[in-house]
């Protein structure tokens, strides 16, 4: 009697178990992770409409930091990379893990802060200016703040490298005091965070013009080549990660990189922001560092798996 | 307060024109909870049967440690989930990272303890003379377990809907498993997490009011049933 009752269990147990299976995900979706830059400004989801609408297929869509969307791609759990850390991004592609890199458009980071800038950096360089921040701000935490990313992302990247270029290490600074806030959230909440405490960051400038309209915090180190911000698409490669759909994953990079694709990107925000928020690659391949064959063309790795 | 006034203005305008978006959103996440909990149901109360009719070795320590992992962290669940479905992890093959069945996946697991805990708190609230009477009537196994379950019916209900509320309520799982993609995984407790990460608190307020109905509603239809 009992082991019927057993029996029972365990069928209905497996029959949960294959419920659940039968939905086995269709793979026919192009999975991306994403920097929440591209995301968070909109320009993502806009690209995949006119992607979507044109060769009739669907995307899915993960933002993250360029931290988590590298992790992702390590473990074959994503088909495209769009990211933003050159050091990162040569590594993966390096490691084999993915195929080839193409730079699809770029903008600048910027330093923002509050109106008053109670740090007084306006005008100088980059480096200049964290060194001046880091003072001031180890002598008056209350009134000089520095907010960082603290996810791990191109723009954390990009921050780091900035303050070992001002001749610091970074893991000091990041204990270095209550002037140091370490955020650990994406872009837009950082930037919102940065604001609520009258603080500096690092940002995108895609991502705060877009946030622009929420924030009281004004650009004060804008252009420059250290401030340089290129966006790159990779496809995982399915030698070594079997089953990614690598075929989708050119075709949408190849999209990226075409006349038309380009031209979404340099018109996109236009009318919203009266400028644009990225501006593309194609054309700019020496300004950005991009070697002709990285550059805005299209793709030709083969999908073969191993 | 103006921003939370305007905020609420807003926020009840896009429930009542059924703001598409508000709609599939919110349809979705009932879709997922719904199954995982259905899911859940199907696997859990027969066990808490099982212990709870059986003797052996260690069943006190067993419902402890059940127990315990009512308050199983969102965040722990979805990281083993996630460790489970990632394609380099042991169920890779199924491809399941990312889309809405490895959100009920995620969320069965999840609610799994606390219905199993409390059918067997339902089932030991039944007096042991149904139990005894039942079997002396020549009752199989199976038609005690019934005989019972019909007893203790409303308090096995609300373990249903317990789970069902943590289940819809949750972000841990739904976040790090189903990824938020828009159309696909995302759900009402990822939504609001990302549009006032994204500054559109009015929408994120439409979706956390419709969020509290949902609660308020199934609290109310649990106070119904455990009152009668």
């Amino acid at each position: 009697m009992e082991g019927k009752v057993l029996k029972i269990s365990m069928l209905l147990l497996a029959l949960a178990v294959l419920c659940t299976a039968v939905g086995v995900a269709d793979n026919s979706r192009l999975k991306i992770a994403t920097t929440t830059s591209l995301y968070d400004t909109g320009l993502l989801d806009f690209l995949q409409g006119k992607y979507e609408d044109k060769y009739n297929a669907s995307v899915s869509i993960v933002s993250g930091g360029t931290g988590i969307a590298i992790q992702y791609g390590q473990r074959g759990d994503v088909d495209l990379l769009m990211i933003h850390d050159k050091a990162r991004e040569l590594k993966f592609v390096q490691d084999g893990d993915g195929l080839q890199r193409r730079c699809i458009a770029y903008n600048y980071f910027v330093i923002v802060g509050p109106k008053n800038d109670p740090a007084g950096i306006k005008g100088m360089n980059a480096t200049q200016a964290l060194k001046i921040i880091m003072e001031k701000g180890k002598a008056d935490p209350n009134n000089v703040k520095f907010v960082s990313r603290g996810d791990n992302s191109g723009t954390q990247a990009r921050e780091q490298l900035l303050w070992k270029n001002a001749g610091y290490n970074y893991s000091k600074i990041n204990n270095s005091g209550p002037w140091y806030i370490d955020a650990g959230s994406g872009m837009g909440a950082t930037l919102l965070m940065t604001n609520e405490k009258s603080a500096y960051t690092l940002s995108d400038t895609g991502t705060y013009m877009a946030y622009r309209g929420n924030l009281s915090l004004v650009p004060l180190i804008e252009g420059g080549n250290d401030l340089l911000n290129v966006y790159v698409a990779i496809a995982i490669n399915p030698k070594k990660h079997p089953g990614v759909n690598c075929e989708a994953a050119n075709q949408f990079i190849n999209y990226l990189v075409s006349a038309e694709g380009q031209k979404l990107i340099a018109d996109y925000g236009k009318d919203k922001y009266g400028q644009p928020l990225f501006f593309p690659a194609a054309g700019n391949c020496d300004k950005i560092g991009c070697s002709s064959a990285e550059c805005a063309v299209p793709t030709n790795a083969s999908c073969a798996a191993a | 307060m103006d921003e939370i006034s305007a905020g609420f203005i807003r926020a009840i305008q896009l429930i009542v024109t059924l703001d598409p978006q508000v709609v599939e959103i919110t349809a979705r996440s009932l879709s997922i909870s719904l199954t995982s909990v259905f899911i859940a149901s199907l696997i859990d109360i027969p066990i808490g049967g099982i212990i709870q009719f059986h003797n052996f070795r260690g069943k006190r320590a067993l419902i402890n440690l059940i127990q315990t992992f009512y308050s199983l962290p969102t965040v722990t669940v979805g990281l083993l989930v996630f460790l489970l479905l990632s394609r380099s992890g042991p169920l890779g093959s199924l491809g399941l990272l990312f889309s809405p069945e490895g959100m009920i996946i995620g969320q069965t697991i999840l609610i799994t303890p606390i219905m199993i805990g409390l059918t067997i708190s339902a089932l030991g609230g039944v007096s042991v003379q149904i139990k005894e009477t039942a079997m002396s009537l020549g009752a199989t196994d199976l038609q005690v377990i019934f005989t019972i379950l019909k007893e203790a019916k409303a308090a096995v209900i609300a373990a249903i809907l317990l789970g069902f509320g943590r289940a819809l309520s949750e972000v841990g799982v739904a976040m790090m498993i189903g990824g938020n993609i828009r159309g696909y995984t995302r759900v009402l407790t990822t939504a609001i997490s990302l549009e006032t990460s994204m500054g559109d608190l009015e929408l994120s307020m439409a979706l956390g009011i419709i969020l509290i109905s949902i609660s308020l509603a199934v609290n109310l239809l649990l106070n119904r049933i455990q009152g009668r």
